[in-house]
Order: C-alpha cells, then sequence, then structure tokens
C-alpha cells in the first residue's frame, strides 16, 4: 500500500500537464507536415523525401520576410505561397516526366531535391541557425512556468488549416477533383478532371502546408538547414503509423507520437525521447502493418 | 555467341584487375588513396545494388550496415589484442548481418515504397543510438584504433603499407564482385529479379517473397559491413557521421549514376561522384556546396538516362 502511495506521488502531476500541452503543439505541427506528405502519396503515390526541405524553406523564407517587413502573419502567407509555387514547378520539372515510370524513381527525384535544397540552404544560409520572433509574446501561469500564448496560437493555426483543407476537399470544386483522382485515376480522367493539373496542385498544397508548419514551428526552435531531415523522419513515422494516404489516421498518429515523446521527456533526455517513436512504429509494423487507425484488412 | 562475349567479359576482368593491381605502384599516395577509397565505396554501392537493381527495393539504410561494420570492426580492434585483422572483419559482419536481419525482418513487411522509408527510419535508429551512447561508442568524437598487422593466422604477419592495404582491399573486393555475380545468377538471384519484375506473379507461382527479400537485405548488409570494416581499416577509426542519413544516400546515387542492376555500374558511379566532387572542390575550393550540381546530374539522370553511365554506354557502343 506504502509503495503504490509513494508511486503515485513520485509522478509529477504538474509536469504531465505541461508536457501535454507541449505534446499537442507539436503533435498539431506534425499533423500538418504528414497531412501534405499522406495526401501526395495518396493521390499521386510519390513519397517525396523532399517534404522536410520545403518545411524548412518555408522557415527561411519566413526568416527573411520577417526581417524585411517586420510582420509575421505576412511571412506565413508569403512562404506559403512562395513555397506552394516552388512545389508545383518542381513537380511539373521533375515529377511530371516521370509518371507511368516505375514509383521508385519519384523516391529518387524528391530524394535529390531535398539534397539540392538542403545544400543550397547551407550555402546560402550558413549553418548557424536563425531565429523568428514570436509574433505573441504574452504568457499565461502554468504552475511554476509561464506558458507563452504563442504555443496554443501554434495549435489553433494548425488545427484551423487542416480545418480548412478538410472542408476544401468535401465542399470545393478542385478537392472534389482531388478525391475524385484518389478514388479512380483513370475514371477521373475520363470524367474531364484534368488530371495532371490535379497532381501539380496536390504537390503545391502540400509544400504550402509544410512551408506554413514550418513558420509557424519556426519561433519555437531555430531554422536551419539541417531541420528538415528530423521532420522529415518524423512525419514518415507518422504517416506509417497512421497509414500511408489516410489523413484522419495521420493526424491521429502525429498527435499520439508527440504526446509519448513528451511523456517519454519528462524521464529521458530529449535526444533520446526519439526512440519511443522508433518503438511505436516498431510494434506497428509488427502487429498492424498497414497503420495502427485502420481496419485490419482481411 | 554467348561463349564469345563471356570471352570478352573475362579478357576485360583481367585487364582491368590488372591496372588496379598496378595503380598503387604508379600513383601518388594521394590518387593512391582515392582509389582505394573508390572501391571501397564501390563495394558499398555494389551491394547495395542488389537491392536496387536486382529487387527493386530501394535501401536509404544503407549507412547503418557500413556503420555497424566500421563499430564492429573498432570493437574486435580496441577489445582483442594484439589486434587481429581476422576478427575484426568477422565482428563487423557480424555486427552488419545482425542489424541487417532485424532491418530486413521489419522493413519487408510493408510493400516496396515503404521500404524506403523504413530503412530510413531505422538507419536514423542506430544513428542516434550511436551518437548518444557516447560510452561505448564514443560519441560524437567516435573511436580510434591502430590498424592490425595483414596475417595468416600461424603462418605469416606483416604490418600493412600502404600497397598492400591497396591489394586487400582491391581483392575483398573483387572477391565480393565475382560472389555478388554468380548469386545474381543464380536461382536465387533469378527469384530476385522476378520480385523486381513482378512481385505479386512471383507470389503466385509459390515463391516465399518476403522470405527471399530478408535474405537478399541480410546479403546486402553483409556486404556493405564489409564494406565498413574495410573503411576502418583504411582510416582506423569509426565515427557516427558514417551511420548518417547522407551515406545512404550517397549509396542510392552511385547506383543511379552508374547504372543500377549490373554490379560494376555502382562502382564506376561511386568513382564519378567522387572525381566530380574532387573536381569541383579543386576548382571552387573546399566549401564549395558540391551537392548542388551533383544533385542536378543527379536528378537528370533518373529522367533522362535512368540505365546511368553504364547502360547508356553499353547501348552507345552497341550502336
Amino acid at each position: 500500500m506504502d509503495a503504490v502511495v509513494h508511486f503515485f506521488q513520485a509522478i509529477p502531476f504538474d509536469q504531465i500537464v505541461i508536457q501535454t500541452l507541449n505534446g499537442i503543439v507539436t503533435g498539431m505541427i506534425l499533423a500538418l507536415v504528414a497531412s501534405g506528405l499522406t495526401l501526395i502519396f495518396g493521390i499521386m503515390d510519390v513519397v517525396n523525401f523532399a517534404h522536410g526541405e520545403l518545411f524548412m524553406l518555408g522557415a527561411y523564407i519566413g526568416v527573411l520576410v520577417l526581417a524585411g517587413t517586420g510582420s509575421f502573419w505576412l511571412a506565413l502567407i508569403v512562404a506559403s505561397l512562395l513555397v506552394a509555387i516552388l512545389g508545383a514547378a518542381l513537380q511539373i520539372v521533375t515529377l511530371r516526366p516521370l509518371i507511368g515510370r516505375d514509383p521508385l524513381n519519384t523516391i529518387l527525384v524528391t530524394f535529390g531535391i531535398s539534397l539540392i535544397l538542403q545544400n543550397y540552404a547551407l550555402w546560402q544560409f550558413g549553418p548557424v541557425a536563425r531565429k523568428i520572433n514570436e509574433p505573441i509574446t504574452t504568457h499565461f501561469n502554468l504552475f511554476y512556468l509561464e506558458y507563452p500564448w504563442y504555443r496554443l496560437v501554434i495549435a489553433g493555426m494548425s488545427a484551423s488549416i487542416i480545418g480548412a483543407f478538410w472542408l476544401f476537399l468535401k465542399y470545393g470544386k478542385f478537392g472534389v477533383w482531388i478525391r475524385a483522382t484518389t478514388q479512380d485515376r483513370v475514371m477521373a480522367q475520363a470524367m474531364g478532371i484534368p488530371v495532371p493539373l490535379v497532381y501539380t496542385g496536390v504537390f503545391a498544397i502540400g509544400a504550402g502546408m509544410a512551408a506554413a508548419s514550418g513558420v509557424l514551428f519556426g519561433p519555437l526552435v531555430g531554422v536551419n538547414h539541417a531541420m528538415g531531415l528530423d521532420w522529415v523522419l518524423k512525419a514518415f513515422i507518422v504517416v506509417v503509423v497512421g497509414g500511408m494516404g489516410n489523413l484522419g489516421g495521420s493526424i491521429a498518429a502525429a498527435i499520439f507520437i508527440s504526446l509519448l515523446e513528451s511523456y517519454a521527456a519528462i524521464w529521458m533526455n530529449p535526444s533520446q525521447a526519439v526512440i519511443v517513436s522508433f518503438v511505436v512504429l516498431i510494434l506497428t509494423l509488427l502487429f498492424r502493418p498497414t497503420g495502427l487507425f485502420v481496419p485490419t484488412p482481411k | 555467341m554467348i561463349k564469345h562475349s563471356n570471352k570478352t567479359y573475362w579478357i576485360g576482368f583481367c585487364v582491368i584487375m590488372a591496372l588496379l593491381i598496378v595503380a598503387p605502384l604508379v600513383l601518388p599516395e594521394f590518387w593512391r588513396r582515392f582509389l582505394t577509397e573508390i572501391l571501397i565505396w564501390g563495394l558499398l554501392a555494389m551491394s547495395s545494388d542488389i537491392l536496387i537493381g536486382y529487387t527493386g527495393m530501394i535501401s536509404f539504410g544503407h549507412s547503418a550496415f557500413f556503420g555497424l561494420g566500421m563499430y564492429g570492426a573498432a570493437a574486435a580492434l580496441l577489445i582483442v589484442s594484439p589486434p587481429n585483422l581476422w576478427i575484426a572483419i568477422g565482428l563487423g559482419l557480424i555486427a552488419a548481418a545482425l542489424v541487417s536481419l532485424f532491418v530486413a525482418y521489419f522493413s519487408t513487411r510493408l510493400r516496396d515504397i515503404y521500404f524506403a522509408i523504413t530503412t530510413l527510419i531505422f538507419s536514423q535508429i542506430f544513428y542516434v543510438i550511436i551518437f548518444t551512447w557516447t560510452e561505448v561508442t564514443g560519441g560524437e568524437n567516435g573511436l580510434s584504433f591502430s590498424r592490425p598487422h595483414l596475417s595468416i593466422p600461424g603462418i605469416y604477419s606483416t604490418p600493412f603499407t600502404n600497397e598492400t592495404l591497396h591489394w586487400f582491399v582491391l581483392a575483398v573486393v573483387a572477391g565480393s564482385y565475382l560472389t555478388l555475380r554468380r548469386i545474381t545468377q543464380s536461382p536465387f538471384g533469378m527469384v530476385l529479379q522476378s520480385i523486381r519484375e513482378n512481385e505479386a506473379r512471383t507470389r503466385a507461382i509459390g515463391y516465399p517473397v518476403e522470405r527471399y527479400k530478408i535474405v537478399a537485405v541480410m546479403l546486402s548488409g553483409l556486404f556493405a559491413g564489409l564494406a565498413g570494416v574495410l573503411y576502418a581499416l583504411q582510416n582506423r577509426f569509426a565515427a557516427p557521421d558514417f551511420v548518417y542519413f547522407l551515406i545512404s544516400g550517397e549509396t542510392v546515387i552511385f547506383n543511379v549514376m552508374g547504372g543500377i542492376g549490373t554490379l560494376v555500374g555502382p562502382i564506376l558511379g561511386a568513382g564519378f561522384f567522387l572525381m566530380l566532387r574532387e573536381l569541383l572542390g579543386r576548382i571552387f575550393g573546399e566549401q564549395f556546396p558540391y551537392l548542388i550540381p551533383l544533385g542536378f546530374i543527379f536528378i537528370s539522370m533518373i529522367i533522362f538516362l535512368p540505365q546511368g553511365i553504364l547502360g547508356f554506354a553499353r547501348r552507345w557502343l552497341n550502336r
């Protein structure tokens, strides 16, 4: 009995609340990154290795626009638009010629793009991390911490971007095209949907979402050229755990994994807390290889 | 006809071998070392070709096998005294085999597109472990050790010189090449190629595709580990940088540049890549981001020249 009491006293409830908040915040950002990734995969059958670099590039454009204009929200919009245009251009130049070839080629091409973008960022901006200032600097008290409101704003913004995107898929004309193409590419084409345009559009939207999350997340960590790989790895884990091409599953998995990592960080060194998500991935691959949130196929 | 082309093949093989054997005697030290490194990276690329070119699975995790071979050899050289070459090779191979079994078991459970992702994630797990487990692996600084003697147990033992090291590497790489070539032409290799061409049909015929894939990944990992051991012998250190994703990425680039599914191509690709890097470094200075132009070449080769340099040369010769 004494041991049980001692056990409950040993749980740091204040830390758990704080880490729950942190987990949800990173989870929402991760969901935003992963939903772009899973969208591109679900529709184009392309595993976008350059997704993390688009995230990174978005953050850098955010840094530049913020330095030029001083407006964070303008930076967010400009970065998303520019990276979306870049994404469309990349899709037209590199991925469109590969339609109809082995999908493995698309992995190679996007990997090449990620190499170029990453090294370009390193060359252009140097290895020192840049900082994006938070647009909202007020705090509220949470136990012994002053918790920044901005983190909650990020979670809200990510949720609303994902929500808006969902509405767009559900009711927008282009959104309906996207869903039709996902369901049956050939049939969609036969019904007069411009499938190549849908591909380009989807890639642009995914890229824009990655850039938006880059700008939003920028203030929490430094912006540097290598941030893309970390995020794309996490997003890949999320996408595999959530079921590839499954938007809802990816969002759920993003929050689930981020929460687990935050809790693990109470007892472990944060760089080792990453291993928790690896363990989740391994368990998923062992028992539910098609994803945690998908009914097991018969 | 077949006999004739076979004869040309062996003549070509012997000529290239002869050139590579003579090379360290004529080349200055820098280029000798460069050539040895090309051979080692070529072995790594060749091991990955078993997966990319023959089985149709892209591995983005070869750095894990390479690095574990390296750290396995490092462990043997640091623990066993006096350092023994064969124990180092053995331990390196065991480490690489264990890791590749682990990776193979989990990452072949999903279809090929996931394979690239899961191997990348797994190699990054090993990177994090090696990077953070400072007491055992030396963390960021890695491990350094002395080079063992070239020995045949009980008979002969002499320190490596630059030339003998080159010949040793050459012998291992050539031996691996011949072994891999034999494997790809064996019934087992044929099954792998049929998995590449049509996985569903191969399964329908009754081959246990998953088991074949696991063996292919292990085989590939084993030779990648061997390359890691050779690299450790050459440079006398093991560092977490070699477990990092970039190495896996470069391995894939070697393959695509040289020509996948040819075994020789990847070695050629490694040579081409390293030469270009050296050249760019000399023209524009060490700080030049050589991966930007190489990335452009890489992408245009995938789009316009998917057979790589070797495939292109072959077509051009046959014209």
